[in-house]
């Protein structure tokens, strides 16, 4: 069966985010004086073969845990789509 | 002694460590492809400086995975060298050979310029022919040389004495203005806890010779040239 899986990587709160900070003052500078925090982080789509759902997740948590992610930095979550 | 230069894809100071080594210092060195695993026959890996595997997902996180650093983390346990400039010492973090991790510069800046670094310990085998509190000019280049790591682990690393070098004025004060990056508590450099390991944001191969206006990056090569000369007398 194949299966997407949507994963977000974003920062832990208390590691500096320049790129969010940078983002954030500029769209202060666009007039959006509502906005209060932008934090940045990285969105990766990946798909993959797998005999069930449960083992498409487990996969998916190693390969977020030890690859995509910085568990120093990091932190990730993930959501799991079927795709046929 | 015999020094190794690794190439990962994408790697681009790897001539100048292969140059700081055959010429100023006049040593035997080798380059070391990323796919190679016979590291029996150095005394010295350096890991160089550059843009392994573009910087792709983070910095020096897929060059990890190149099979040399297997061969890498063996050596290094066995007692052998490693120097992890720039992009090598990101490497070497990303490896967990070395505790931390590095992040954006503060200012969102790549920065290309001389820094000052402060010797915190002249007793490794990088820096036994300096003093303690020598000041060092190096230049550094670098967009993702802001050093981080938890409170707990920052705390360690300075109780054990693994940091090296120190971000500083031409006086030796180390303070948030001297520091180029934001990295915490002003590193530069830091060692491993069994002192063989070598991690530096700046480019001591940059620094070694007159014509490039300092030799102070060359002081860090003659102190790993002088250990291993002591190391073989020993044996």
């Amino acid at each position: 069966m194949k299966y997407r899986a949507k994963v977000i990587v974003k920062k832990i709160e208390n590691v500096a985010d320049p790129e969010g900070k940078a983002i954030f003052e500029a769209l202060f500078r666009l007039g959006y004086e509502n906005v209060s925090s932008v934090r940045s982080g990285k969105l990766f789509f990946v798909d993959l073969e797998s005999g069930s759902v449960d083992e498409a997740r487990k996969e998916v948590e190693v390969i977020a845990r030890d690859f995509l992610s910085n568990p120093i930095i990091e932190r990730f979550d993930f959501e799991l789509e079927v795709l046929g | 002694m015999k020094a190794g230069v690794v190439v990962f894809p994408g790697s681009n100071c790897d001539r100048d460590a292969f140059w700081a080594i055959k010429k100023p210092l006049g040593e035997e060195v080798e380059f070391i492809w990323h796919k190679d695993s016979d590291l029996s026959m150095f005394d010295l890996v350096i890991l160089p400086g550059g843009f392994s595997y573009g910087d792709y997902l983070r910095t020096g996180a897929i060059a990890k995975f190149s099979p040399v650093m297997s061969a890498v983390k063996n050596f290094s346990e066995k007692g052998g060298l490693v120097l992890g400039i720039c992009n090598g010492f990101q490497i070497l973090l990303e490896c967990g050979l070395l505790p931390g991790a590095m992040i954006p510069n503060e200012h969102l800046r790549f920065i290309c310029k001389d820094v000052h670094l402060r010797v915190e310990r002249n007793d490794t085998p990088f820096t036994n022919s300096m003093k303690v509190g020598q000041i060092l000019r190096i230049p550094i280049a670098h967009f993702e040389g802001n050093y981080y790591a938890d409170d707990a682990t920052i705390e360690r690393i300075e109780k054990k004495g693994s940091v090296i070098f120190r971000y500083c004025d031409e006086n030796g004060e180390v303070s948030e203005r001297t520091n180029p990056n934001g990295s915490r508590n002003n590193i530069a450099g830091l060692m491993n806890e069994s002192g063989n390991i070598l991690g530096m944001m700046p480019h001591p191969e940059r620094a070694s010779e007159k014509l490039l206006g300092s030799v102070d990056g060359l002081r860090i090569f003659e102190s790993i040239l002088s250990y291993c000369k002591t190391r073989l007398h020993s044996e």
